[in-house]
């Protein structure tokens, strides 16, 4: 048994591995047992953790973010004890409460005053504890006229509540939260939200899984970013959530993913080719949301022209037109063309999308309404947009949202800014 | 309020789940907290109440009484044949229930074994105590009945408490294998059925021992390596009749009744032996 780390910390992972292994026929039964008893099964081994170290400072608040199957739940129940890992060791200072889920225990035929003891007790309080903070719980939870109900008669927005009142109560120093906040409608939500800002003010050290980028990026100090058992990225919240957006949407695409797009037009004129670029200038495959780009696509005729209309539509995966423009609609002028003239359209605007795979079509079209095709290549590259400001809708537009109070005399006292 | 508590906390490794870890008094307040629970739940839910079961036992001991004591003139020859049945019943029916609620006990609460960490032992530990609510509550009954029926108090009496522990001990090992082979093995459920149904009627309860020992004392003393037999037999001689043969008269001398008693230590050993090597994977077994 090796000695904990020498540096101050709430949690100390070192070195932990766990594998499950998954039988490949399931003896289920004493019968079989008895009739094959020199059967051996075979299992597949799953490794869901390979190696995993890090550390937790004391009062520090730590994001676990990953794709489904990850393993940050394995890490999670690793942490709280419910599996042991196969090697590695797992340190931890202070008390520790687990959250895998709100209201473990709970019993929908017992009333609220059964059940909040009942959790309590199972999160680690003494029988004499769980009861002095029962009246705080039942505060917190704004349940007080309930408590004799059976729970099964509470409402699941009740029953959240309550849950939650519990965990808020329990007073452990360190908190292991597993996504059990994406409940509840957006007022528990916001409360959800205001408690962990309390509990972290408070100096609580705690642990978060989560999903939700926004969230990692509001309250995390550090996190981490889990792919297949890996510890891949260990920093900053804002570029593990980047790092957690980009291996959601893949890398792949860009240009390389145009081979075989559909492709319409005389031919008159040729779309050679079609990228984004970056602020920089160089060719992206992946852009941070708000930041300047540009698409530009490259054109050759092949016969004599005369101002052709050149331009873009960009679509979002589920193939929407988000936004398209040709430079006869701008009222640009192209100019003559000779047989072999090539020429290059830039496209400049902010990145406004929101997060997600975006393709764009460019075209190149007579003069006229455009529709009279040279050339057009359906989605001919694509690019990830990354970003975790969460807002409604296909696009993020720069925004300023304003309450102004307006008084109680009269509601025409909202005047114009 | 703040999280630290008074002097800074000292780090402390994670264990992995277990049958009995780390703090005692957590583990008694959680085996206990399970066992009220699933007491309120069973009779606090019907109108009845706790009625019922008391009713179950008396029920089962009318209908026996009925058969056999009218029907088959069966009992005529022990004496006070129906508090010595009564008795009977609540013993085998307290084992009974114990050992078959136990079998599923962890998968029906795989919620909390899934969710948090805690010894996993609280968990048939609740079953066991659960039931013995029961038990105790069926004893006075008994107990009533003993005093109806004009049985005079002896200092004996206090016999009970020693086999009751006994009782539960046995019990509480056969509850802690089942429940943990039951996570492996589903047909362990339907065997366990068919065992105890097989154990009614091996054990001396419709029946006193000296019936058997009257045919084939062989018998009667094979009989008497079941450890319920010997305390069934034993509170009989102690707190109904003591002109009963006591336990080791029944069994053919004192040292024999090393036997069940190693029966008893020995399924005690093997059902935490098996329960606590089975802990750590129940979570990922379930």
């Amino acid at each position: 048994m090796s000695a904990p780390p020498q540096q101050p910390f709430a949690v100390a992972v070192d070195g932990v591995s766990k594998t499950f292994a998954l039988p490949h026929q399931h003896v289920n039964t004493l019968k079989e047992r008895v009739l094959h008893p020199f059967q051996r099964t075979t299992y597949d081994r799953f490794e869901a953790l390979k190696d995993v170290s890090f550390q937790v400072e004391p009062g520090e608040f730590f994001g676990i973010v990953g794709r489904n199957g990850s393993g940050k739940s394995t890490l999670l129940k690793c942490l709280a004890g419910i599996y042991g890992p196969d090697a590695g060791d797992i340190w931890l200072t202070g008390r520790m409460a687990p959250f895998i889920e709100l209201g473990v225990g709970f019993n929908f035929e017992l009333t609220a005053r059964d059940n909040v003891l009942i959790n309590a007790i199972m999160l680690g309080l003494t029988p004499a504890e769980a009861r002095a903070r029962y009246e705080d719980i039942i505060a917190f939870a704004e349940l007080e006229q309930f408590v004799d109900l059976k729970l099964k008669n509470y409402s699941s927005g009740m029953h959240v509540r309550l849950a939650f009142a519990v965990m808020v109560q329990v007073d452990a120093d360190v908190l292991l939260i597993d996504e059990v906040l994406a409940v509840g409608d957006a007022a528990f939500q916001q409360k959800c939200h205001d408690t962990l800002q309390e509990m972290r003010d408070e100096g609580r050290t705690i642990l978060l899984v989560t999903h939700d980028m926004s969230a990692v990026e509001r309250f995390c100090d550090r996190a981490m970013l889990l792919e297949r058992g890996d510890l891949v990225m260990l920093g900053e919240p804002h570029e593990v959530a980047v790092g957690y957006n980009e291996m959601n949407f893949g890398r792949s695409g860009g240009g390389a993913s145009a081979a075989g797009a559909d492709r319409r037009g005389d031919g008159a004129a040729r779309v050679l080719d079609a990228w984004f670029e970056d602020r920089d200038g160089n060719r992206a495959e992946v852009l941070e949301q708000g930041t300047p780009c540009s698409v530009r696509m490259l054109v050759e005729a092949q016969e004599p022209l005369e101002d052709p209309v050149c331009g873009f539509s960009i679509n979002d995966d589920q193939h929407r037109r988000v936004f398209a423009t040709a430079t006869a609609w701008v009222g640009q002028s192209t100019g003559t063309f000779a047989a072999g003239d090539r020429a290059v359209v830039t496209l400049q605007f902010d990145t406004v999308f929101h997060p997600g795979r975006y393709s764009v079509t460019p075209f190149v079209a007579y003069r006229g309404s455009g529709d009279r095709m040279m050339d057009l290549r359906e989605r001919l590259s694509s690019v990830v947009v990354t970003g975790t400001l969460e807002t409604g809708g296909v696009v993020d537009l720069p925004h300023e949202l304003v309450v102004t109070r307006a008084g109680t005399e009269t509601p025409r006292a909202l005047e114009p800014r | 309020m703040s999280a630290a508590s008074g002097s800074a906390p000292v780090p402390y490794k994670v264990t992995g789940p277990s049958a009995l870890s780390g703090d005692w008094r957590r583990f008694t307040h959680l085996s206990v907290m399970l066992a009220v629970t699933d007491f309120k739940l069973r009779f606090f839910g019907s109108v009845l109440g706790y009625l019922w079961s008391l009713m179950r036992p008396l029920l089962m001991f009318g209908v026996l009484y009925a058969v056999f004591s009218v029907v088959f003139r069966f009992g005529g020859a022990v004496n006070s044949y129906p508090v010595v049945l009564l008795m009977a019943i609540v013993v085998y029916e307290y084992f009974g229930e114990a050992t078959a609620n136990a079998v599923q006990s962890v998968i029906d609460r795989e919620n909390l074994v899934r969710k948090i960490h805690f010894p996993r032992m609280a968990i048939p530990l609740s079953i066991t105590l659960t039931a013995a609510f029961n038990l105790g509550l069926n004893l006075v009954v008994v107990l009533f009945f003993m005093v109806v029926s004009g049985i005079e108090p002896r200092l004996s009496w206090l016999g009970v408490f020693p086999l009751v522990a006994l009782l539960i001990a046995f019990a509480t090992g056969i509850a802690m294998l089942l429940s943990a082979l039951f996570v492996q093995y589903r047909d362990v459920s339907p065997i366990w059925d068919v065992v105890l149904r097989a154990l009614f009627y091996a054990t001396p309860i419709i029946y006193v021992i000296e019936q058997i020992e009257d045919r084939n004392e062989t018998l009667a003393h094979i009989a008497m390596c079941n450890p319920l037999a010997v305390i069934i037999e034993q509170l009989r001689h102690m707190m109904i009749d003591p002109t009963a043969p006591s336990a080791a008269e029944a069994i053919g001398g004192a040292p024999m009744l090393l036997i069940p008693l190693g029966i008893l230590v020995g399924s005690c050993a093997l059902g935490f032996t098996v329960f606590n090597r089975r802990a750590p994977m129940i979570a990922e077994r379930l």
